[in-house]
């Protein structure tokens, strides 16, 4: 197809030939051709948040939860560089969005005109890709171009900026036939060699673990299933990273849990005493590995990821597989089908009775309190009184978003939103907003921290006026909780500004929003409370006072190998005090 | 206090450095170099020298020619790193496929007269470098070569009246029939 537009037209149909339902944006004087065109239509919805970052974290939000494309449509300007916290964020944990922004005319780039920035050089080492379109002709190519690549292989987001001459300008549509990249061709099926080799390899373990990622949720719904179907037939544990909770079912026996520095004690220590680890869609991140020179020292490493540059970057593994997850899961399964290994079932039995002693340390005990909601109650109680209902959770960052990942549960993929790489507070409420968006009549909860959640409180505005019912459950310790924790550990319990010595009522905060504001301060109060807010069909703050001292554990000391954690219920002082080396002081 | 930064650079420390030659295929678009740079500079990797140019003018493809440094891990994910970026066909590690051929190109401006002038003149013969601009009072010469062969002009150079030298980078080609 193809036909003479404006630019602004040519957007808006690109983004229907792509499928597009919804926009997350913010109008401005160089995209303003574009939403005229919005104007006019009636099929895109777009959602007017209240901060551009937020914007970008509705589409990551979006986008994660729906397996689509997130879209973005921002200004000039403070426009672009108000979104590249959230395009960053996204390129860190690997989530596809492509965000639109309009530029300064043509003939004035360059020129330091009102609301101009480079753009292109703003973002280009925060995007998988970047473009400036300066050819109305080219224009619904790279649109087209731009879906395909952030989608295809480890995906990401692109940014495409249109200077507002073009968006003016008629040219030539050209639909999607063509919309393939030159030549970017990310891998998908993995080397049938390698595959071989890691089966034979798994075959022969005699303490094997499977540690998963983000990349297993990235590759669909359907890799989550042969993850599974291949876990189940081998008899293995298996263990993931924060962003890829969900991928195997949590309720199952054989999950160990969340590893790394705030895993469990079973995951970390099968982790560092395995001798064939098999890492699918994960990247041995800093958070995961520890001290790299003491990671896992005894085994053999497999690694499959679709990004060649993420295998042999921190730790050398013997069988590298490029390839997409659900591809390589695909073919590990029908490999290990024909091989029908018979695999050593008396050493795995050890094994799993090593697992099962590291279980029995119970490693995520805390102690409860009558007096005082203890943090990890309360998460323990919105995901007991939440079962059975349809459920989607984000958070922000900090304490408690390392609880919500140990007491609140996944059984599905695309069920958690969170902002693994880049740590972004204020993730969350906007995450929420997309989520929400695109699951309606779903229960979309943002576990929160009352400091990260002040960072973009704005987008409550939003979703009021979307009507969108998501539930920003607070647990509010009038702490940064993780920065508190961090000075206590490291620098003596010195607080140097991690109080929030004003904070603002956060139920009179709703109402002003015009949302419902809850409390919960004690914890005989606590289930009720939360039944009240999951049954309230309209935007809710939920305050939950906690325990302002209690600190996130199990933990890895930065520095420290995996099995050499602290565990909540017996850490002393003195622990405290010695638990980060000179040379872990140094490390983040 | 000799401190590693972070746990990332515990072990490459140990490795020895190598420098190789990369010869990268790109599109020739708008901003493509400094995707090449960003990437270099973003990720702390050294770059030696690095030549650029268009080399196939109906499909748009510029080749670069990129030496760097680093441990072997370091060399392993540069090369990963660069083929990540999507206008990038490309990258071939022309030290690990054999001994390229690479040459850079120099001109080079003496000043002076006398014995001096007639001995820099004597020296440029002998390494077949050309004139390219004189008068009474300089050349210019042009010479060709490999690295070595370049330090080692400029280096006679020097006391005879050296004003300035530019350099174009090392270009490099891999032996043999075959494309890259």
């Amino acid at each position: 197809m193809s036909a003479s537009m404006t630019g602004a037209q040519i957007v808006l149909q690109a983004l229907a030939d792509q499928g597009v339902e919804h926009i997350f944006g913010y109008p401005g004087g160089a995209v303003l051709p574009i939403y005229d065109e919005l104007f006019q239509h009636d099929r895109l919805k777009h959602v007017l948040v209240r901060h551009e970052q937020g914007a970008v974290h509705a589409a990551e939000g979006y986008a994660r939860s729906t397996g689509k494309v997130g879209v973005v449509l921002v200004t000039s300007g403070p426009g672009a560089t108000n979104a590249v916290t959230g395009l960053t964020d996204a390129l860190m944990d690997s989530i596809p969005v492509v965000c639109i922004t309009g530029q300064v005319p043509t003939h004035l780039i360059g020129n330091d005109a009102f609301q101009e920035c480079d753009t292109v050089g703003i973002t280009r080492p925060c995007t998988k890709h970047n473009y400036l379109v300066k050819d109305v002709d080219q224009l619904a190519r790279v649109l087209h171009e731009a879906f395909y690549v952030a989608r295809s292989g480890r995906p990401g987001p692109v940014v495409v900026d249109i200077p507002k001459d073009i968006q003016f300008a008629k040219g030539t549509y050209t639909g999607l036939s063509n919309s393939q990249h030159k030549s970017y061709r990310p891998p998908k099926e993995g080397d049938s060699a390698a595959v071989e080799a890691a089966v034979e390899l798994m075959a022969n373990a005699k303490r094997p673990v499977f540690y998963t990622g983000g990349g297993v949720i990235n590759a669909g719904p359907a890799a989550s299933e042969r993850l599974r179907e291949l876990v189940r037939l081998t008899g293995y544990p298996i263990t993931s990273t924060l962003m890829g909770l969900g991928a195997y079912p949590a309720s199952d026996k054989q999950w160990l849990g969340m590893l790394g520095m705030h895993g469990t004690y079973e995951a970390n220590n099968a982790m560092h005493d395995c001798d064939v680890m098999i890492c699918i869609g994960a990247r041995f991140d800093d958070r995961i590995t520890g001290r790299i020179d003491a990671f896992s020292p005894g085994s053999k490493k497999i690694h499959v990821d679709v990004d060649p540059s993420s295998i042999n970057k921190n730790v050398r593994v013997d069988i590298p597989i490029v390839g997409d997850c659900d591809h390589v899961l695909n073919q590990m399964l029908a490999a290990w089908k024909k091989k029908n290994p018979k695999i050593d079932k008396p050493a795995l039995k050890t094994w799993w009775k090593q697992i099962d002693t590291w279980r029995a340390r119970n490693c995520l005990h805390y102690k409860k309190r009558d007096d005082v909601i203890m943090p990890q109650y309360a998460i323990e109680r919105l995901y007991a009184l939440t079962r059975g209902k349809d459920v989607y959770i984000t958070t922000e960052v900090g304490q408690h978003q390392m609880w919500a990942a140990q007491h609140f549960h996944f059984d599905e993929p695309n069920r958690w939103m969170t902002s693994g790489g880049l740590g972004t507070m204020g993730y969350g409420i906007p995450a929420a907003v997309g989520v929400q968006m695109a699951h309606p009549d779903s229960l979309v909860i943002d576990i929160a921290g009352e400091a990260s959640v002040l960072m973009t409180m704005q987008e409550m505005s939003t979703a009021v006026q979307y009507d969108l019912p998501i539930k920003i459950f607070i647990l509010n310790n009038e702490y940064m909780g993780m920065v508190r924790q961090w000075q206590e550990l490291l620098h003596g319990g010195r607080y140097s500004h991690s109080y929030s010595e004003a904070l603002p009522d956060f139920v009179k905060l709703a109402e002003a929003y015009q949302g419902v504001g809850i409390r919960a301060e004690k914890p005989s109060e606590l289930d009720d409370k939360i039944l009240e807010m999951i049954e309230t069909p309209r935007p809710v703050i939920f305050d939950c006072r906690v325990d302002k001292h209690a600190n996130c554990f199990p933990m890895i000391p930065s520095g420290e190998a995996h099995n050499n954690m602290l565990l909540g219920d017996d850490v002393t002082e003195q622990d405290l005090e010695n638990a980060i080396t000179e040379q872990g002081k140094v490390m983040v | 206090m000799a401190q590693p930064g972070s746990a990332y650079s515990l072990e490459t420390h140990k490795e020895k450095s190598e420098t190789h030659t990369m010869s990268v295929l790109v599109d020739n678009e708008p901003g493509v170099l400094a995707r090449v740079i960003g990437l270099f500079s973003g990720r702390g990797y050294n770059i030696e020298s690095l030549t650029v140019s268009e080399t196939e003018h109906e499909a748009h493809l510029s080749r670069i020619t990129i030496v760097t440094t680093g441990t072997p891990m370091v060399i392993e994910q540069i090369k990963h790193q660069l083929d990540r970026l999507v206008p990038i066909h490309s990258v071939t590690d022309l030290t690990v496929t054999g001994n390229p051929i690479e040459r850079e190109l120099a001109m080079v401006k003496v000043a002076g007269a006398g014995e001096k002038r007639v001995e820099a003149l004597r020296l440029a013969e002998a390494f077949r470098a050309q004139v390219i601009d004189a008068s009474t009072e300089h050349f210019v010469f042009e010479i060709t070569g490999r690295q070595s062969k370049i330090e080692q002009f400029i280096v006679l150079m020097q006391p005879l009246g050296l004003v300035e030298v530019c350099r174009t980078g090392l270009a490099a080609i891999a032996r043999g029939p075959e494309r890259m």
